[in-house]
């Protein structure tokens, strides 16, 4: 199902948890919405499922305005980021609870019903805990429950609430492979948020970074993570080394003397200069943007990374990731220029 | 009895290595011996001398005190009472507790006090207030009067009375757990396409069930034992407006020892079994 967000608004008293959003999430898409806390994603969330309402804006279903629909009408599968696991039933009843309480016509025939259920724990290999009950269970299979419960009304809509946030680091990454898997193979069409850059980059098809209730960019993982649209996603996604410059007749310079770099057609004033720690090449003092002296090494494995104090900003660090090979030593003098870079005009103030 | 706002008594988890003690055992023993010496002069031998007194003519008189029409119409106007207030309340502490945990709205800390006013309050006072808007000379005395209908003297005025006194158990005890609950699982229900009624029968009451139980209990104890507010409205109308509490001083101000504390035993026993059956629902609880 499409999913269409029209410039919606929402306030909690005087703070504006969402400001004017506009997004489109296309059928059977597996989408994150990233952002720090408190930045409007589980509203946005809510708002979709219908557990919250808007101040103002649109929210549509295949073109069909879905706020005049009851979160039930709805038909959205909602896993909750606490799971909301019903406690005084089995795992069986917590999966059938959607199937038992529909009325009337809808209502299946029992039989159907403990089929489905069944299929419903094999797709999340949980038959054999049926009989348990939710505080019997491991986190990962609770969030597991969840998600069968959530899916056994057949939703239109997946909407995860910070799916993996409650779990530890292992059973996370087992269980973000696992949902992957399980998306290609149902392809509902999924919205997930979370606050962990690498869970959305992972398993998203599209990411949509928030901030401040509002959406700094949408895009594929590789997208956000190469062309950040705004600071706020150079930062928030990836290590970002941050440099304050200044643009004058579009000539970049630091610190007072010019680095040349090129202004990428960035007005005159005040801008930042951001680099990915392992876009930063050793070169001779002369050709450098930056000159310091190594001040610590460390780091494991394929790249070592380089504490780099700056001759031109007394007690400030840079951090960059150099090649095992490179022949730096500490104490030594060095240059650094990016062979990668980003520059955004600073906000007006 | 129960106390008005007895908290409950819940056994902390001891830690694997257990307790560290760092008195010495005669300084343990001591306290240990004070606080069940006490428990003993206040409450085992008071209970103890009910019984005994009860019995001190033997098992007939026992017996006749009980079976007594004035005793019988006490004992089933108590059950009356209690059974009606503990309808009352169950209700209006269900929709008391959802209102406060479920909703935002201006008044909500008001309404909690108001909740807790029955604990603070005198019963004496409690009954009063009725007297004063349903009595004779009271503010809807003459409506009532015109219209034939008794409350004060009555048996409305008695359940009146009750209801108030008995008013925040049931929602005290659900208040704090709703709370701790919080809404997800009923939203999780709503979003899984039940209505409201099917989230409060299938999700929020089971949810609750033994603390509403626990509240209910200890309603109906303190309903049955009622004095104060229940004394200024009933107008003690031997047969028709006494209650068990009643009648029981009544009996021992015309100097029927034996018959009062017969009827007194007979609430001493309600009072053993509101403390088992606490027993149990706590324990139930704990495990659910």
């Amino acid at each position: 199902m499409m999913i269409a967000v029209h410039n919606v608004t929402k306030r909690f008293g005087t703070f504006a948890a969402l400001r004017g959003v506009d997004l489109e999430i296309r059928s059977g898409e597996l989408i994150a919405l990233l952002g720090p806390s408190g930045s409007g994603k589980t509203t946005l969330l809510r708002i979709i499922a219908g557990l919250d309402r808007p101040d103002d804006g649109e929210i549509l279903f295949d073109g069909v305005n879905a706020l005049t629909r009851s979160v039930a009408a709805r038909q959205v599968g909602f896993v909750f980021q606490h799971y909301a696991l019903f406690r005084h039933m089995t795992v069986f009843e917590n999966v059938a609870f959607g199937l038992r309480v529909r009325k009337g016509k809808q209502r299946l025939p029992e039989t159907e019903i403990r089929s489905r259920v069944r299929k419903l724990l094999d797709l999340v290999q949980l038959s054999w805990l049926a009989e348990r009950y939710p505080n019997q269970l491991s986190g990962g299979q609770r969030q597991r429950v969840a998600l069968a419960r959530a899916l056994a009304i057949e939703p239109r809509v997946l909407l995860l609430d910070e799916p993996f946030g409650a779990l530890d680091a292992k059973v996370r990454k087992e269980l973000r492979r696992w949902l992957r898997g399980l998306h290609e193979e149902i392809h509902v069409t999924s919205v997930f948020v979370t606050h962990d850059q690498e869970e959305a980059l992972e398993l998203a098809d599209r990411v949509v970074v928030i901030d401040k209730g509002r959406i700094e960019q949408v895009g594929t993982p590789r997208d956000v993570y190469e062309n950040p649209a705004t600071p706020f996603v150079h930062e928030f996604i990836g290590e970002t080394i941050a440099t304050p410059i200044t643009i004058e007749n579009g000539v970049v310079s630091y610190a007072g003397a010019t680095i040349g770099l090129d202004n990428q057609g960035v007005r005159d004033g005040k801008a930042t200069l951001f680099v990915r720690p392992y876009d930063m090449a050793v070169v001779p003092v002369g050709e450098a943007t930056f000159a310091g002296r190594v001040a610590r090494i460390h780091g494991l494995g394929p790249a070592r990374r380089i504490e780099v104090a700056l001759h031109s900003d007394p007690g400030g660090i840079v951090e960059v990731d150099l090649p095992r090979t490179s022949a730096v030593s500490t104490g030594e003098q060095i240059g650094l220029r990016p062979r990668q870079y980003r520059i955004f005009a600073s906000p007006a103030e | 009895m129960i106390a008005p706002g007895s908290t409950r008594f819940r056994p902390t988890k001891r830690s694997a290595a257990g307790p560290l003690r760092t008195e010495p055992a005669p300084v343990r023993c001591l306290i240990i011996a004070i606080a069940g010496a006490f428990l003993f002069v206040f409450l085992v031998l008071p209970l103890f001398t009910v019984f005994q007194q009860a019995f001190s003519r033997g098992i007939g008189p026992y017996v006749e005190a009980i079976r007594d029409p004035d005793a019988i119409a006490a004992i089933q106007l108590t059950l009356l009472v209690a059974f009606m207030s503990v309808a009352a309340n169950l209700a209006f502490g269900l929709v008391a507790a959802w209102a406060i945990t479920r909703f935002e709205f201006r008044g909500k800390s008001l309404l909690m006090t108001l909740i807790d006013l029955p604990f603070s309050v005198s019963p004496v006072i409690a009954g009063l207030v009725f007297v004063l808007l349903f009595g004779a000379q009271g503010f809807f005395g003459a409506f009532l009067q015109e219209h034939d209908i008794a409350i004060i003297f009555a048996v409305p005025g008695i359940v009146l009375a009750t209801m108030f006194v008995t008013f925040p158990f049931v929602a005290r005890e659900l208040i704090p757990l709703m709370q701790e609950q919080g809404l997800q699982e009923e939203e999780a229900a709503i979003s899984l396409g039940a209505s409201g009624l099917q989230t409060f029968f299938r999700v929020t009451l089971p949810n609750v069930k033994w603390a509403l139980l626990y509240g209910v209990l200890l309603c109906n104890a303190r309903a049955m034992g009622e004095f104060g507010a229940v004394s200024v409205v009933s107008g003690h109308v031997r047969g028709e407006t006494d209650t068990m509490p009643l009648h029981i001083e009544i009996l021992y101000d015309e100097y029927h020892f034996t018959a009062a504390f017969a009827v007194a035993s007979l609430l001493a026993l309600l009072a053993l079994v509101t403390l088992v059956a606490k027993t149990v629902l706590e324990g139930q609880a704990d495990r659910s």
